[in-house]
């Protein structure tokens, strides 16, 4: 008997394929099922409407971040509306038995941060959330992926989703990361390569040299991006790195049931001589630190390039699409990126507001001022991130150098709470998309890394991190 | 078992779109997100782009074109509805009027949350979508296409006929307007047999 060599994708996907439409798409099992204020209240109602409970309620974990302000958790929120969402989904999560970490638990946080600090996420697993960046879960060898208010409520229902299976592409990271060129710039230089579309309809497999040798924060950062290529989500085979990080979580499997865990994780990885329908592969030795100039995430180049003339693209879409961005930017074709004066700087979100993040813009900042006309804000990815960091003395590190040190939430990553920019305001952002008006209407994203964040506040404008002592 | 409003033919008015990568922010930002309800989102479709920083409506914006008033298919280019998965994109195109989308692409979730909500996503050829930008144009006036889930044709009365195809599951449930829950539910000890046979 033949066995046909399996991508890990498949073994994740097969395994929890609970029956087969007869038109096509699969019902398929979810393991862990996390929920947040913004996209569940209409599926927690739609439930009520139709009578319906929630099936598995102790597979569901609530927390509050893409509304809530990061200054004073002492107060009531200011705004009436956002407060009622953070009331709404407290109110759900009592009603349907949901576990839920609110505003006054020391484990709140994004909810892409908190779940595999929690040890809640783990390889082999189904994971879905009412958000894009569940991705981010695949760092784990999980099949982690974004949904609707819809299908949200369908999980809560059936705890099952309705499902075509996806496309496979392996993205393949050759060499050694250079000093100073991180997880972050590997993903955003993966996306200027093959596009905002590139993975639409494809489950991402990053495998290669630069991926394992990843720490598993920097693994996050690269698969919370994947949906950033159109992919529906990223994945890594786990390996030491991944257990090392998971084992001792509170909700880790300990005991015996650690062995045995351990003993089928291995089992994860793909089959040699798997087929994926497509491949990418890119050599990191050579990267550079990358910077967005434009207004999405694939409109990106090497901080030592100039602003990309639009005329240098190939098609008319886009040759329109980046003139109405460099518009937008408020750039011209040829200017150095490296020197671009910048307002506002905000180290956090769900790619990279991690522990690891925080300690390496620290020793950029560490000991320097942030530059006179630069507001710039740390905002922790979890409340446990803030008192790892706050333990470690990183908060003084940033508070002496004028930065603002924030509690946990999404914050000026998507600026739904009081955290925006202002019209024209140019920023350093270590967050995922720089859309028109994500920051704040007429703001001016440039996504980099923590460290070329770190450096750009202290300087007051982009800067090359490698050249930075 | 009716959950969404179904969808077998529909004509109405185009509005073109003529860019390629519109993200959901754009769709509807994100000072729209704050309710609790699947309802009041129309205002805020596509907010920042037909509304100059001072209130007023920019008769430059697609959807402001008087031959674009009470569209009900918006012309979009490729990669429709990237970015954020806020379903409240396609609560917010329903509400001000559309049924139907056409597009050579659309972003996975996206595309998946229209299909829930009864909004029809047709993925046609870049080059008939080419061909029905140039025609919009060509028209001076107001524009129809007839979208026709039951023979998964696109077409005009000037002779434009372009066939899509869709996902049979799809294309049922929302011929049907079915409730995708309510389908699931009856296949409930299917799912309890899973669930003994992983625990067990």
């Amino acid at each position: 008997m033949t066995v046909v060599p399996r991508t890990l994708f498949a073994k994740v996907w097969d395994a929890h394929v609970v029956h087969r439409l007869p038109e096509g798409p699969e019902l398929l099992y979810v393991d862990l099922h996390l929920v947040h204020e913004v996209t569940s209240p209409q599926a927690f109602e739609g439930l009520r409407l139709k009578g319906r409970t929630v099936r598995r309620p102790e597979l569901t974990i609530a927390t509050m971040d893409h509304n809530v302000p990061t200054d004073d958790r002492t107060r009531p929120l200011a705004d009436a509306l956002a407060a009622r969402q953070v009331e709404v989904l407290a109110a759900n999560a009592g009603e349907f038995g949901i576990e839920l970490f609110d505003l006054h638990s020391p484990l709140q946080g994004i909810v892409h941060v908190i779940g595999p600090e929690l040890g809640l996420t783990q390889p082999g697993m189904v994971i879905v959330c009412g958000d894009s960046h569940t991705s981010t879960h695949g760092a784990f060898g999980a099949l982690a992926f974004g949904i609707g208010t819809s299908e949200v409520e369908h999980v809560l229902a059936t705890q099952c989703l309705v499902a075509t299976r996806p496309r496979t592409m392996e993205v393949r990271f050759d060499g050694a990361l250079p000093p100073g060129v991180s997880a972050k710039d590997m993903i955003l230089a993966l996306i200027g390569r093959i596009g905002t579309a590139g993975a639409t309809g494809c489950v991402i497999e990053y495998t290669g040299e630069a991926i394992r040798g990843l720490s598993m924060e920097e693994r996050m950062t690269i698969c919370n991006m994947s949906i950033e290529a159109g992919a529906r989500a990223g994945m890594i085979a786990p390996d030491e790195v991944t257990f090392a990080y998971l084992r001792g979580r509170p909700r880790a499997p300990d005991g015996d049931a650690w062995a045995a865990a351990v003993e089928r994780w291995h089992g994860l990885a793909s089959d040699l001589g798997a087929r994926h329908n497509a491949a990418v592969s890119l050599d990191v030795s050579g990267l550079a630190p990358q910077v967005t100039w434009g207004t999405n995430p694939g409109m990106v180049a090497a901080i030592t390039d100039a602003v990309p003339d639009p005329e240098s693209f190939g098609t008319a879409s886009e040759q329109v699409a980046a003139r109405r961005a460099l518009a937008y930017m408020a750039l011209e074709p040829g200017t150095p990126l490296a020197g671009l004066p910048i307002d506002r700087v905000f180290i956090g979100s769900c790619t990279n507001a991690r522990l690891e993040d925080l300690r390496n813009a620290a020793r950029v900042v560490r000991g320097r001022r942030v530059a006179a006309q630069v507001r710039a804000m740390i905002v922790p990815g979890s409340q446990a991130v803030r008192a790892r960091a706050e333990a470690e003395g990183l908060d003084r590190v940033f508070l002496d150098a004028g930065f603002e040190w924030r509690h946990a939430g999404c914050s000026m990553c998507l600026g739904m709470n009081p955290d925006m920019l202002q019209p024209g305001e140019r920023c350093a952002a270590t967050s995922n998309r720089n859309f028109e008006g994500r920051q704040g209407r007429g703001g001016r994203t440039h996504l980099m890394s923590p460290t070329m964040a770190a450096a750009a506040a202290i300087a007051g404008r982009l800067v090359d991190v490698r050249e930075w002592s | 078992m009716s959950g969404i409003p179904p969808f077998r033919r529909h004509t109405g008015r185009v509005a073109a779109l003529p860019r390629v990568n519109v993200d959901t922010d754009q769709i509807v930002p994100k000072q729209f997100l704050k309710r609790v309800e699947r309802t009041g989102f129309g205002p805020g479709l596509f907010f920042d782009w037909r509304h100059r920083p001072d209130g007023s409506l920019d008769p430059a914006f697609a959807l402001n074109r008087p031959e674009s008033a009470d569209a009900s298919v918006l012309l979009a280019g490729a990669n429709f509805g990237c970015g954020s998965s806020r379903e409240h994109a396609v609560w917010a195109l329903q509400e001000y009027g559309f049924r139907a989308v056409l597009a050579a692409s659309f972003a996975d979730i996206f595309y998946a949350n229209c299909c829930q909500n009864g909004l029809l996503a047709v993925r046609l050829d870049a080059q008939r979508i080419a061909e029905l930008f140039a025609r919009y144009e060509r028209a001076g006036g107001p524009y129809e296409v007839t979208v026709d889930l039951e023979g998964m044709t696109v077409s005009d009365r000037a002779g434009f006929r372009a066939g899509f195809s869709m996902e049979p599951y799809r294309r049922e449930m929302l011929l049907r307007g079915l409730d995708e829950i309510g389908r699931t539910l009856l296949i409930d000890e299917m799912i309890a047999t899973y669930e003994r046979g992983r625990e067990g």
